[in-house]
C-alpha cells in the first residue's frame, strides 16, 4: 500500500518536474576555460539577486556540441571552448535549429614543459611538430612513413639525448586541437619543405593530416587532468608535458616552459604575441535562452568586469585581450550577431 | 586400501611409508599455502597503510590554514547603506575599504599604489563577506572597534607553510618580495595565526582555495542519497518479497532474477547515460539535480539492495511460514508478520552497503550534469547539487597548490562518511540478528 502510494509520488515528481523553470545559467566545455568561467561564475553569484551559474567541464567538443544540442532548459545554455567552431561543428547547430553567439574572452598560451630538475628546451617550432606528428617524409621525401625519431637529438644534436616522451591532453581537447593545428600543421606541415610538398601530393594542401599526433607511444594521452601532467613531470625529469599556461604559472617552482624559436612562455611574450603557440579562448551563447533562462546577459556582462589587464582572470593566468578586441567583443554581447559559416574562415 | 602403480596391493608397511612421504610433501605444500596467504595479507596492509599516511599526511594540514586578526571599526553607516542588513544592503556596502583600512594601518600604512596592491594582496577576497558576516552575527558589536579574522589568501597561506621558497628568484614567485616583508611584518606583531579551518565544513565550493569548502557538496550528497534511498529500498525489498514468497517459480521468474543478477554487474556510467536520455533529455528534468542524481544511484543499488534482501528472505526457517499459515494467518499477514520482520536487519545492511557504494560515485553523476562547478547551497531535491566524492575529482584538478590539502581533507572526511555507514550496518546486524 505504502509501496503504491510510493510509486505515485515518484511519478508525480518525475511529471512534474518539467514544469520547473530552470533560474540559473548553465555552463559546459573546455577544461581549459573552466577555471575562468568558474571565477566570473563565482564573483556573479556574489551578488545576492543572482543565483551563481553552474558550470561543467569536459572539453571544448563537449561546450560546442553541448550548447548546440537543442533549445530548452535541460539544454546548456553557454559552452565554453578554448578552440574555435569548425564549419562542420556550426553544421551540427543549424540542424538543431540553434543560433549562437561566439564572444572572444582571452588567449591563453600552450606550453611545453619539463621538470626544473632537467635542463631548459630551446626548440624551434617546426622541430616540435616534426617531433610529435604521427607521419613524415622518409629520408628520400617521396612518401610518409611513420614518425621514426625516438630521441630528441634525432632531431638536432643540439637537443638532449633523451627519448621523445610527451604526455598531453585527449583528442576532446581545444589544447590538443590548438597545439596540433599551430604546431603540427602550421609550424611544421605549412613550413617544411619537404612535408608541404608532399603533403600537397597526397591531396592535403593545408596540411591537415599533420594534425595527428603520434599513438607509437611517444605522445601519452593523459586525460583532462592538467594537475596530473605537473605531478608525472616531477616523477619523470626526463618527460615533457603539454597544457594550459596557468598551470605552469601556478607551478613555476617545479616547472619550466621550453623556450619555442627563442621566446619563452611568458604572460607578457605570450599577451604580446611574441610567443606563438596560443590560442584564443572562447564560449558560445544560445540565443534562444536569453531572456528565458535569468542571468545569461549579467554572466556575460560579469567576464567584462574581470578580463582587464589588473583583472582577477589575469591573476588566474589568462592573457588579456588588447582593449580593442575587448571593445569589440563587448559591442558583440550587446548586438548578438549570429554566427554564419562565413564567419568562421 | 591404498593401490600400488602396477595396481597390485602394497604391504601395509609400504604403504605407511608412502604416506609418511607425502606427509612431507603435503605439509610444505600448507605451509607455502600459508606463506602466500601471510603475503597477501601483509600486501594489502601496506597498500592500505600508504594510502592512509599520503591521504593523512596531506589531509590533516588541510583542514588547518592561516588567518590574520585585524582591529576593524564596524562602521555601520558604511557597511549597510539602506540600513537593514539585508544582504542586498550588505552587498552594496563598503566592507572592503573598511577591511583594506585596518590591514594598511596593521602594515603602518604603506604609500604607493604597487605597496598597497601588494598589501591588499595578503588578504582573501572573501574577507568583506566575512565582515559582513561577522557584523549580522553580531549585531551588539557595531559601531565598536573590533579584532575579526580573516583567512590569507591561498598564495601566502602556501608561502607561509614553505611550499613558496624565499630563496626562489622573485620573478618566479608567485608573491613578491614586498608581500613577503609585509607578512613578515604581521608575522612579528603575532597577528598570524595557524587554526582549525572553520571554512572547510562551513564554506561552498570556490576558486579562492583559502575559503573553498564542502558544505554544498555535502548537502548534495545527503539529498541525492535522501531521493535513492526512498526509490530504492522500498523498490528493493518489495522486489525480493515478490520474487521470494508470491512469484510462481517458472521461466519468467527466472529470466527476472538473471536480469537484476546481471544489473548488478553494469558499470555505473551505463546508468548515468540512462538518466541522461531517460530524465533529462525524455522527460525534460533539468540537469544537475539530486532528484536525478538520486533517481539513476537508486536504479544502480537496486541490484545490490535486492540481492541481500532475498538472501535475508531465504534465511527465515520455513518452520516459521508454516507455523503462521497453520495457525490461520492469510499469505499476506505471514509475509508481513512473520517473514519481513526477522529478515529486516539483514535487508537494512544490504541496504547501507549499497547506499555507502552510491555515495563513493561519480561516474553516473558525470552524465546528468553532477559534475559541475557549483556554489550554492542545494536548498531541496530541484536545486543543483555536487556530490562530495566529485568536490573531490574537482578539487584535484585545481590549479592552485592548496587544493592539493584540501582534496585530501575532503577525502578523509568522505571516508569517515563511509566507515560511519559500514559500522552502522555491522552494528545493526549484531543487534537485530536472530539465530534459529
Amino acid at each position: 500500500m505504502s509501496f503504491r502510494l510510493l510509486t505515485a509520488a515518484v511519478v508525480s515528481v518525475a511529471m512534474t518536474a518539467p514544469a520547473v523553470a530552470r533560474d540559473y545559467v548553465s555552463l559546459a566545455g573546455s577544461s581549459t576555460v573552466f577555471p575562468f568561467a568558474t571565477i566570473v561564475a563565482e564573483k556573479l553569484g556574489q551578488n545576492p539577486a543572482i543565483k551563481t551559474p553552474i558550470v561543467e567541464s569536459g572539453g571544448s567538443s563537449v561546450g560546442k556540441k553541448g550548447v548546440c544540442d537543442g533549445i530548452g532548459t535541460q539544454f546548456i545554455d553557454i559552452g565554453n571552448a578554448s578552440s574555435r567552431m569548425k564549419a562542420k561543428e556550426l553544421k551540427y547547430c543549424d540542424a538543431n535549429g540553434v543560433a549562437v553567439t561566439e564572444i572572444k574572452v582571452g588567449y591563453d598560451g600552450i606550453v611545453l614543459s619539463n621538470s626544473k630538475k632537467s635542463p631548459l628546451l630551446e626548440i624551434s617550432r617546426a622541430d616540435l611538430g616534426k617531433a610529435l606528428t604521427a607521419e613524415v617524409p622518409d629520408a628520400s621525401g617521396k612518401k610518409w612513413i611513420p614518425n621514426p625519431y625516438k630521441k630528441w637529438s634525432e632531431l638536432n644534436a643540439a637537443y638532449p639525448d633523451i627519448a621523445i616522451r610527451v604526455y598531453g591532453p585527449p583528442t576532446t581537447s581545444g589544447t590538443r586541437a590548438s597545439f596540433a593545428e599551430l604546431i603540427n600543421q602550421k609550424s611544421y606541415c605549412g613550413k617544411d619543405k619537404v612535408a608541404k610538398a608532399l603533403s600537397v601530393e597526397r591531396g592535403d594542401k593545408k596540411g591537415k593530416k599533420c594534425r595527428a599526433m603520434r599513438t607509437d607511444g611517444a605522445y601519452i594521452e593523459a586525460g583532462e587532468q592538467d594537475n596530473l601532467i605537473v605531478q608525472k613531470l616531477n616523477e619523470d625529469p626526463n618527460a615533457f608535458g603539454i597544457f594550459g599556461f596557468s598551470y605552469l604559472d601556478q607551478n613555476t617552482d617545479t616547472v619550466q616552459g621550453a623556450v619555442l624559436d627563442g621566446v619563452a612562455p611568458t604572460f607578457d611574450a605570450i599577451g604580446s604575441g611574441k610567443y606563438k603557440a596560443s590560442r584564443a579562448l572562447y564560449f558560445y551563447v544560445k540565443h534562444a535562452h536569453i531572456g528565458v533562462v535569468p542571468g545569461i546577459e549579467k554572466y556575460m556582462t560579469e567576464w567584462t568586469k574581470h578580463w582587464g589587464d589588473d583583472g582577477v582572470l589575469a591573476d588566474a593566468g589568462m592573457i588579456p585581450m588588447s582593449k580593442v578586441e575587448r571593445k569589440e567583443m563587448m559591442d558583440r554581447m550587446n548586438d548578438l550577431p549570429v554566427l554564419k559559416k562565413g564567419d568562421l574562415k | 586400501m591404498t593401490r600400488s602403480t602396477d595396481g597390485g596391493l602394497l604391504s601395509s608397511q609400504e604403504a605407511a611409508e608412502r604416506v609418511a612421504a607425502s606427509l612431507k610433501k603435503r605439509g610444505r605444500s600448507e605451509r607455502r599455502f600459508q606463506y602466500l596467504g601471510i603475503a597477501a595479507i601483509t600486501c594489502s596492509i601496506l597498500f592500505l597503510v600508504l594510502l592512509f599516511t599520503g591521504i593523512f599526511s596531506k589531509g590533516i594540514p588541510g583542514m588547518f590554514q592561516h588567518y590574520v586578526t585585524l582591529e576593524v571599526f564596524l562602521d555601520k553607516n558604511r557597511m549597510d547603506p539602506q540600513g537593514d542588513m539585508s544582504p542586498d544592503s550588505l552587498y552594496t556596502g563598503d566592507a572592503r575599504g573598511l577591511v583594506n583600512e585596518s590591514l594598511m594601518s596593521a602594515l603602518g600604512n604603506p604609500e604607493g599604489r604597487k605597496a598597497k596592491r601588494a598589501a591588499r594582496s595578503i588578504l582573501s577576497s572573501s574577507s568583506p563577506s566575512r565582515l559582513a558576516e561577522f557584523a549580522v552575527k553580531h549585531p551588539e558589536l557595531i559601531g565598536q572597534k573590533v579584532a575579526v579574522k580573516f583567512a590569507v589568501d591561498d598564495d601566502i597561506d602556501s608561502f607561509m607553510r614553505g611550499f613558496i621558497s624565499r630563496e626562489t628568484p622573485e620573478s618566479d614567485r608567485r608573491i613578491n618580495n614586498q608581500i613577503i616583508e609585509f607578512v613578515d611584518r604581521l608575522n612579528q606583531a603575532s597577528l598570524i595565526s595557524y587554526e582549525f579551518s572553520d571554512y572547510l565544513f562551513s564554506g561552498s565550493a570556490s576558486r579562492d582555495a583559502e575559503i573553498a569548502g564542502i558544505k554544498g557538496a555535502l548537502i548534495g550528497s545527503i539529498w541525492t542519497l535522501g531521493v535513492c534511498l526512498l526509490i530504492a529500498f522500498p523498490l528493493g525489498v518489495a522486489t525480493a518479497v515478490y520474487l521470494e514468497e508470491i512469484a510462481p517459480k517458472n521461466r519468467v521468474t527466472e529470466i527476472i532474477e538473471i536480469n537484476i543478477n546481471n544489473l548488478a554487474a553494469v558499470p555505473s556510467v551505463v546508468f548515468g547515460i540512462m538518466g541522461l536520455a531517460i530524465f533529462i533529455i525524455a522527460f525534460g528534468m533539468p540537469r544537475s539535480i539530486p532528484l536525478v542524481g538520486g533517481i539513476v544511484l537508486a536504479l544502480m543499488t537496486l541490484p545490490t539492495i535486492i540481492i541481500s534482501s532475498r538472501a535475508a528472505i531465504r534465511a527465515v526457517p520455513p518452520s516459521i511460514r508454516d507455523a503462521a499459515l497453520g495457525v490461520g494467518a492469510s499469505k499476506m499477514q505471514t509475509i508481513l508478520h512473520h517473514v519481513i520482520p526477522p529478515a529486516l536487519p539483514g535487508m537494512l545492511t544490504g541496504t547501507i552497503i549499497g547506499m555507502a557504494q552510491a555515495l563513493g560515485e561519480t561516474a553516473p553523476l558525470l552524465m546528468i550534469g553532477m559534475v559541475a562547478f557549483i556554489v550554492d547551497v542545494p536548498g531541496g531535491v530541484t536545486e543543483p547539487a555536487t556530490a562530495l566524492p566529485v568536490q573531490i575529482f574537482m578539487w584535484a584538478d585545481f590549479a592552485e597548490r592548496m587544493f592539493i590539502q584540501k582534496t585530501s581533507a575532503a577525502i578523509i572526511v568522505l571516508l569517515a562518511f563511509l566507515i560511519t555507514m559500514n559500522a552502522g550496518a555491522i552494528i545493526l546486524r549484531k543487534k537485530l540478528e536472530r539465530r534459529w
